[in-house]
């Protein structure tokens, strides 16, 4: 009976939507996958080495923050990991016994790229450590352990997905912790470093998460089996509907119609509120650079670019396929194309300049910090947002937002590969700065990025109308790619 | 109102569809039966310009659809479920397709007090977004929304498949009162010749993509699909 099932798994694998389609997207993913496994395979051997470097013991050091280790891979599970339901529907009226359905949907989790990328680390650090003399016996032990403890991530993501507030909580909890632990409050790591250090100090105790795991996997595969059914494990969470008329937005005409409807799309869809989390997440991602003094100050704009831009990469890039599963009622309707396009546009500016307001915590760091963020953003708005919306007429992936279930594993992996999609977007700034830096100063630099960004704005109207005009060529392929649902 | 000339429609070498003439008068209702594949919906797509034709054209109101995007401030249409914005509640939808038509919110207010009956209770201030409901009631919805703004064409796509009995019923009554009005051109498609002889004057039978039958809706009209249709 497995037989069957891998067969259907290997079908579905080679003949998703994600898989056939593009070649070069593939190969940007698989780019992408090897980057990431590098990272994780090279911080697995460096850690070692680094923090002896840095006269710390560093067996300890690792077991002091795997506490945060596992609270963030928890949150990111809950983030993007997908639960096994959606096919699972067909099987259950053929002769398939339930508990090996569940059984099956069960293991499959377990394969997941979020549960190997692990080992990417885990196994060369304590090759490492063995070859620097630890203990092997305990070593190996301490390894169970840990994997252990990343299979409850997984047993723990998969329970706890239907609950959707429950991600701001972790995020709250590892918030509170750090900063406790910044301003030397309260150190949870002096409880949970013994923890994970008694792994390998005392035999058995890694025994400890192994038994969580079995529990966790017996309680996970009752209460899947008991909500086998269609109105209950299996049912789409319906929302109560509130209809909202936003009649404020009613000024800006058609320009108002279509933001009303994209607010609500954003509002209202599980995949598209992910955006928004994003975005705030980009938000942070400039506290790797600034103040840091190991990267070049090139990146500096990269950062300021990106701090900004979390919206415009991770909503901006899907412009058309978010409209994917109406696009015919869209193609029939008296729409002036330009009054779409601009209703995105504003979408993108409107997020790009609240973002850049609430960066306004960079000023920490200086002032010069802050303005390359706002440079950042004005070259996103000028530059970068007629950009994503030109690709976007080449985007022909169907984005479907009723899939409420969150069992869509390949399409959220989607979103990172869209973020690999923008990196293009960001070499040529990139090249302007380090221009401005080789002749002059940084100013120079940024005075050429913003430049680059104004030229962009001032030529808003004959972009649109390039855009326009891409549209309308691809409109008859983008219709039918977008029919080809999953 | 709508005029068909040499239209053709291949895919990689199979033609779907080929009609080389067809005139459709304003006013009339026009109903398009055949089987499976018959290019009934390839027929409205091309209609619509939602796919392009190999050979030919459609002008409809004397524009031709696939180069000038006029005809679509007088055309509603409903295909398929593809045509609902899902996250929407059935009020938004509604004023959604009326702002873009450029009508207010009365007037839309105003067309869905007259389909009350039509909704049957189950559709407005239910508290649902449009991904929720029913097959059925997502029909309900996509069809009363072609009506939103007076369009002078309708285009239906087996509006009768998935509603329940007595809705056909109120549906067919819509429908005759369209036809009924000399403004507007109906066109629907169906795999049930019953419904479409009650509610249409003209019926074209499609066969492979090639019209078989064309002919005025009297009394022997459905003896005479139903011997063609018969095995």
């Amino acid at each position: 009976m497995i037989k069957k099932f891998i067969y259907l798994e290997w079908k579905a694998f080679i003949r998703s939507a994600s898989f056939g389609k593009n070649l070069a997207m593939k190969i940007l993913i698989g780019f992408f996958m090897i980057y990431f496994s590098l990272i994780f395979i090279g911080m697995g051997v460096g850690a070692f080495y680094a923090l002896k470097e840095m006269k710390l013991e560093p067996f300890v050091t690792v077991n002091k923050f795997l506490v945060y280790y596992f609270l963030l891979d928890l949150i990111i599970r809950l983030l993007l990991q997908s639960i096994p339901v959606l096919n699972i529907k067909p099987l259950l009226v053929l002769p398939f016994k339930k508990p090996t359905i569940v059984h099956f949907s069960l293991g499959k989790t377990a394969l997941s790229f979020f549960n190997w990328i692990h080992a990417l680390f885990f196994i060369p650090f304590s090759v490492v450590l063995i070859l620097n003399g630890y203990d092997v016996v305990g070593i190996v032990f301490w390894h169970l352990g840990i994997i252990a403890l990343v299979y409850i991530n997984n047993f723990l993501n998969i329970i706890l997905s239907n609950i959707d507030k429950l991600f701001a909580v972790f995020v709250m909890l590892i918030l509170v912790f750090a900063s406790a632990q910044y301003y030397k409050l309260f150190d949870v790591t002096v409880f949970t470093t013994p923890f994970f250090q008694n792994f390998y100090d005392i035999e058995g105790v890694f025994l400890i998460p192994i038994l969580i795991l079995i529990g966790l996997y017996v309680f996970t595969f009752k209460y899947f089996k008991k909500n086998l059914y269609l109105d209950e494990g299996l049912s789409v969470k319906q929302d109560e509907a509130s209809t909202e008329n936003l009649t404020w937005l009613n000024q800006f005409g058609t320009l108002g119609t279509f933001l009303k409807n994209d607010i609500k799309l954003i509002k209202r869809n599980k995949r598209s509120k992910t955006t928004i989390v994003m975005s705030v997440i980009f938000l942070f991602y400039g506290l790797i650079f600034f103040g840091n003094s190991h990267q070049p100050a090139m990146m500096h704009i990269f950062a300021g670019i990106f701090v900004s831009g979390g919206f415009l990469f991770v909503f901006g890039q899907f412009v058309p396929s978010w409209d994917s599963s109406y696009y015919q009622l869209m193609m029939t309707q008296n729409i002036p194309y330009r009054g779409y396009i601009t209703s995105k546009w504003w979408l993108i500016v409107i997020a790009t300049f609240v973002s850049t307001i609430l960066a306004s915590f960079y000023l920490f760091y200086g002032w010069e910090v802050y303005l390359t963020i706002v440079v950042g953003a004005i070259y996103n708005i000028g530059v970068n947002s007629h950009l994503v919306l030109l690709g976007g007429a080449f985007t022909k992936t169907p984005i479907d937002l009723s899939n409420a279930g969150g069992a869509f594993g390949d399409k959220k992996a989607f979103n990172a590969s869209a973020m690999l999609l923008s990196l293009p977007k960001i070499l040529l700034p990139l090249g302007l700065y380090a221009l401005g830096m080789y002749f002059g100063n940084k100013m120079i630099g940024l005075a050429l990025v913003a430049g680059a960004g104004v030229i962009g704005f001032v030529f808003k109207e004959k972009v649109f109308s390039l855009i326009e005009k891409r549209y309308k060529i691809e409109k008859y392929s983008t219709i039918s790619a977008y029919k080809q649902k999953n | 109102m709508i005029q068909v000339n040499q239209l053709s429609k291949k895919y990689n070498g199979t033609t779907v569809l080929n009609i080389s003439n067809l005139e459709i008068p304003k006013g009339q209702s026009f109903g398009l039966v055949g089987n499976n594949g018959a290019g009934k919906t390839t027929f409205f797509s091309l209609l619509l310009d939602l796919i392009q034709p190999s050979t030919g054209y459609i002008k409809s109101n004397g524009i031709q659809v696939n180069t000038s995007e006029n005809w679509k401030s007088f055309t509603g249409s409903f295909l398929d479920e593809n045509f609902l914005i899902g996250y929407l509640t059935p009020e938004e939808y509604f004023y959604f397709i009326g702002d873009l038509r450029n009508q207010n919110k009365a007037d839309v207010d105003a067309l869905l007090t007259k389909h009350e009956e039509f909704f049957n209770g189950e559709i407005l201030k239910n508290k649902k977004y449009l991904r929720d409901l029913s097959k059925g009631n997502q029909k309900k919805v996509g069809i009363i929304a072609t009506l939103i703004g007076n369009p002078e064409v309708v285009i239906l796509d087996e509006p009768f498949a998935n509603l329940d009995p007595t809705t056909v019923s109120r549906l067919k009554k819509i429908i005759k009162e369209l036809a009924d009005n000399p403004n507007v051109t109906v066109l629907v498609s169906s795999h049930d010749l019953q419904h479409t002889v009650e509610v249409c004057d003209r019926i074209v039978a499609l066969n492979k993509g090639e019209i078989v039958k064309d002919i005025q809706t009297s009394k022997e009209t459905l003896q005479e699909l139903e011997l063609f249709f018969a095995v």
